[in-house]
């Protein structure tokens, strides 16, 4: 570590004012501090400071979001041989989803990052880490499927419009993530619903190469009550791609098809349990989006007309991004309301809306980014009532005060 | 039986270093140096030149917009230097201390049966208005407009902070002639707040004042944070703050007739060998206190005042005009620590859930351990904030300087101080306290 620390020591002077590499002191400094706590000491102020900062909350959700990865690569891998009908041994099936997931995961953070250095070299400031947990949430909310092209595109334009057009992280109004499946989904719909994305039925890198069995059907268990002609949800079943029944604790533990991170609802849960304990994402904001979307349930339940309004709460949940959404998107806070109270409407209008979408909607059976989105934009609004009515207690004290 | 208010938002920093309750003698040094900007707001004028002969409580210099508020020299001797910096700002005056002090003769008298204005010009002529500080702006008070009502704090809940129950024994008498000269000074009222545990004779059954306790963890001790649970501050209102030592010193004046700026000071932190307490005029130099009482071979940090609000000072430099602690933390400039994001260090202490929390107290340096960021994560100032305020979107307004938003958001009700504990948990590592000073200047210059 010493010899490493030596030798930056070394190149530091190219990447200074004057030195010849000095149109790279952003990145240089990135790896530095990612290598090195920086020894720069407090010159106003506290004297002390917390250890915590913004590379180790990132690194933190990032921590958080690992079991739904894992869980997520295992599942495309299990899904896969499910459709070329051949039984592999556990170690085999992960890998494959591994070498399937990897290639979207390097694109979008080789763009993303790239984009990020260049922003901060010409903004001259440090390389915000922002990007290490949209980077990593890109892949997880994207069909396996993809074309890696595709997910280039669509990162480079959320980071570029989404994120740097507004001052780079901490400003941005819209889930960079988000924007970049959003993204995708107008600009490509045929790669991003129906029945042929969900699962990857192609070989990968030379690995699992067979033929998909007869009866196969690639439709996520949200697509298939989207379009059932059952009219009740009494008469229908959930069923996985080779015509199987599908059961809750299937769909609990992740093993149905659908996008790599949003189908593990028992990792997504793990991940929320370390967020929560590590105070990194706000109980309040995912309770809440779930508490919206029991209401929106119950309500359409209340009147339902067919099997999708008729779907009780708990599916809804396991199902789609509801979790995810709710875990990780929700709880982003810089798009997310910024007041306690407004936490609370914000996650509330989130489940609510995501229900509406879904069950309303005839051609897109899934709401939760689309309702995430909607909502971002209303965080503004809400913090600004939370905190007026602040602002309106003290102008109300202070003419009190002059009377008095 | 007082009032009692609990604190729930704050926090305890589990800093190393905390001082042993003994009295371990005084230090004195050849020459003390007063630096006039201590004294927040005001713009000094020289009252002396160099060479002249001065006596404890004489004036050294005066303010320019008020020339009757004096600022009195701590003890007697001959000016030396008057040192200036850029634009000839003052930096310090250096006086020479003779042997044994002499004090000024300013007469024994009884504030209880005295004038207002009396009092007022008492202060004022005697050179220690500066003990006085006011809120909005916090700055030193100004003698023109009465305050609506003076807030005291009896206790210092800050990081490795002096026990004033400690300081204040056996200053009953000054406190409260302190605490009747303050009533003066008031039509509304003297509000007094103490910690629950604080067994201070002089602070627990002091006449003249509404007692208060607030139970809590810092910020609980911060004025600040008191007058807005007590009766907070409205556009156009001015309320006075204090801290119950300076109360003290205010009573010697009248009891004695002499201005006497002796403070106990608390000698702290991780890297202090023999901590404890030493009395010592402001001013006076701390060499003799760090010689060989501090630990040797790093890089280290002086700080005249506590680790969150205190002035970082060199090894040979002097106590600050209202700090009685000086604290001696590790500078931390000659550490690299490798992967600290992925940390599992014990030594490393966060308040949030980041970091396992393992030991009971740390020993923490100057780094700011992140670089600078836009404000990312949410709630963080709200949870070590205790008043009914938006630090986070009052620290937003400032920076945009919308004077309209920050009078809505509560500028008025706040000090730099109060947002020590923000700028500490604050993962974009801002400087919050040098936005919020910037702030009420340059608040202070458009409205005056």
């Amino acid at each position: 570590m010493k010899a490493l620390k030596n030798y930056l020591d070394k190149i530091k002077p190219n990447f200074e004012e004057g030195g010849k590499l000095h149109w790279l002191y952003s990145t240089y400094d990135a790896f530095e501090t990612f290598l090195f706590v920086p020894n720069t000491t407090s010159k106003t102020g506290v004297h002390i400071h917390d250890a915590r900062d913004s590379k180790r909350t990132m690194i933190i959700v990032i921590l958080a979001l690992v079991p739904a990865l894992l869980v997520g690569m295992y599942n495309v891998g299990m899904q896969h041989y499910m459709a070329i009908g051949q039984e592999v041994s556990l170690l085999t099936t992960f890998v494959y989803g591994l070498i399937a997931m990897l290639p979207l995961i390097v694109v979008s953070y080789v763009v993303g990052l790239g984009i990020e250095f260049a922003m901060a070299q010409v903004k001259k400031e440090e390389v915000a880490e922002g990007f290490l947990v949209s980077g990593m949430l890109i892949p997880m909310i994207v069909p396996i499927d993809t074309p890696l092209w595709m997910v280039a595109v669509a990162t480079a334009f959320s980071v570029i419009f989404a994120k740097e057009v507004f001052g780079g992280t901490g400003y941005n109004i819209f889930n960079v993530a988000l924007i970049a499946r959003a993204f995708l989904f107008f600009s490509y719909p045929t790669k991003m619903s129906g029945d042929q994305v969900w699962v990857r039925t192609a070989e990968t890198f030379g690995m699992g190469q067979g033929t998909v069995i007869d009866g196969y059907s690639g439709a996520t268990p949200l697509g298939q009550i989207a379009t059932t002609d059952a009219g009740s949800f009494g008469e229908f079943t959930f069923h996985g791609i080779t015509g199987n029944p599908l059961s809750i604790s299937d769909m609990f533990f992740g093993f149905i098809p659908g996008s790599v991170g949003e189908v593990s609802t028992f990792a997504i849960l793990l991940g929320a349990l370390i967020l929560i304990a590590t105070g990194v994402g706000s109980w309040k904001t995912m309770l809440s989006v779930f508490i919206g979307g029991a209401v929106g349930v119950l309500l359409v339940n209340s009147f339902a007309q067919n099997a999708m309004m008729e779907m009780p709460f708990y599916y809804h949940f396991l199902l789609g991004g509801f979790a995810f959404g709710a875990v990780f998107m929700a709880t982003d806070p810089v798009t997310s309301a910024r007041t306690e109270k407004g936490k609370w409407i914000f996650g509330f209008l989130i489940g609510l809306v995501a229900v509406a979408i879904r069950v309303f909607n005839p051609g897109y059976p899934e709401g939760m980014m689309l309702a995430i989105l909607l909502i971002n934009a209303f965080a503004p609004l809400i913090d600004f009532y939370v905190i007026d009515a602040n602002i309106k207690r003290r102008a109300k004290r202070a003419t009190a005060s002059l009377k008095g | 039986m007082a009032n009692r208010i609990k604190i729930k938002k704050g926090l305890r920093i589990p800093l190393l270093g905390e001082c042993e309750k003994t009295l371990r003698g005084t230090v004195t040094s050849e020459v003390v140096r007063i630096c006039p900007e201590d004294f927040q707001g005001i713009t000094p004028k020289l009252a002396v030149k160099a060479g002249d002969t001065v006596k404890a409580g004489s004036p050294l210099f005066f303010e320019k917009n008020y020339p009757g508020m004096l600022f009195a020299s701590p003890v007697s001797g001959v000016v030396t230097t008057i040192e200036r910096g850029e634009k000839r700002r003052i930096l310090y005056i250096e006086v020479k201390a003779d042997a044994t002090t002499d004090y000024l003769d300013y007469g024994i008298k009884k504030p209880a049966t005295l004038p207002t204005e009396e009092v007022k010009q008492s202060l004022l002529d005697a050179g220690i208005w500066f003990l006085i500080r006011q809120r909005p702006y916090d700055v030193v008070a100004s003698p023109d407009k009465a305050p609506r009502d003076i807030f005291v704090t009896g206790f210092d809940t800050s990081p490795l902070a002096p026990s004033y129950d400690f300081i204040l024994q056996g200053q009953e008498a000054d406190l409260q002639t302190g605490f009747d000269a303050l009533s003066k000074l008031t039509s509304g009222k003297v509000y007094l707040s103490i910690s629950p545990e604080s067994s201070c004779k002089g602070l627990r059954e002091a006449k003249n004042v509404v007692l208060t306790e607030f139970d809590g963890p810092h910020p609980a001790g911060n004025v600040g944070v008191q007058i807005n649970h007590l009766n907070p501050v409205n556009r156009g209102e001015v309320v006075w703050t204090l801290t119950a030592l300076d109360v003290a010193i205010i009573g010697r004046l009248f009891n004695k007739g002499i201005v006497d700026l002796t403070r106990t000071v608390a000698l702290t932190g991780s890297e202090v060998k023999q901590t404890g307490y030493w009395k010592m005029a402001i001013g006076t130099q701390l060499k003799e206190l760090f010689q060989n009482n501090v630990t040797e071979g790093i890089s280290l940090r002086y700080i005249s005042g506590n680790p969150l609000t205190g002035r970082k000072i060199d090894a040979d430099d002097v106590l600050r005009a209202t700090h009685s602690q000086v604290a001696v933390i590790p500078e931390g400039d000659d550490v690299h620590e490798a992967f600290g994001w992925a940390s599992l260090s014990p030594r490393r202490y966060s308040a949030g859930c980041t970091y396992p929390t393992l030991k009971k107290a740390y020993r923490m340096d100057a780094r700011l351990l992140g670089g600078p960021r836009a404000i990312i994560v949410s709630n963080e100032y709200d949870r070590v904030f205790p008043m009914d305020i938006y630090p986070e979107q009052l620290v937003k307004a400032i920076i945009a300087f919308n004077i309209d938003k920050m009078e809505a958001l509560g500028i008025y009700e706040v000090a730099p101080e109060d947002f020590a504990l923000c700028e500490f948990v604050d993962t974009s590592k801002l400087e919050l306290q040098h936005i919020v000073r910037t702030g009420l200047d340059m608040l202070r210059k458009e409205m005056e």
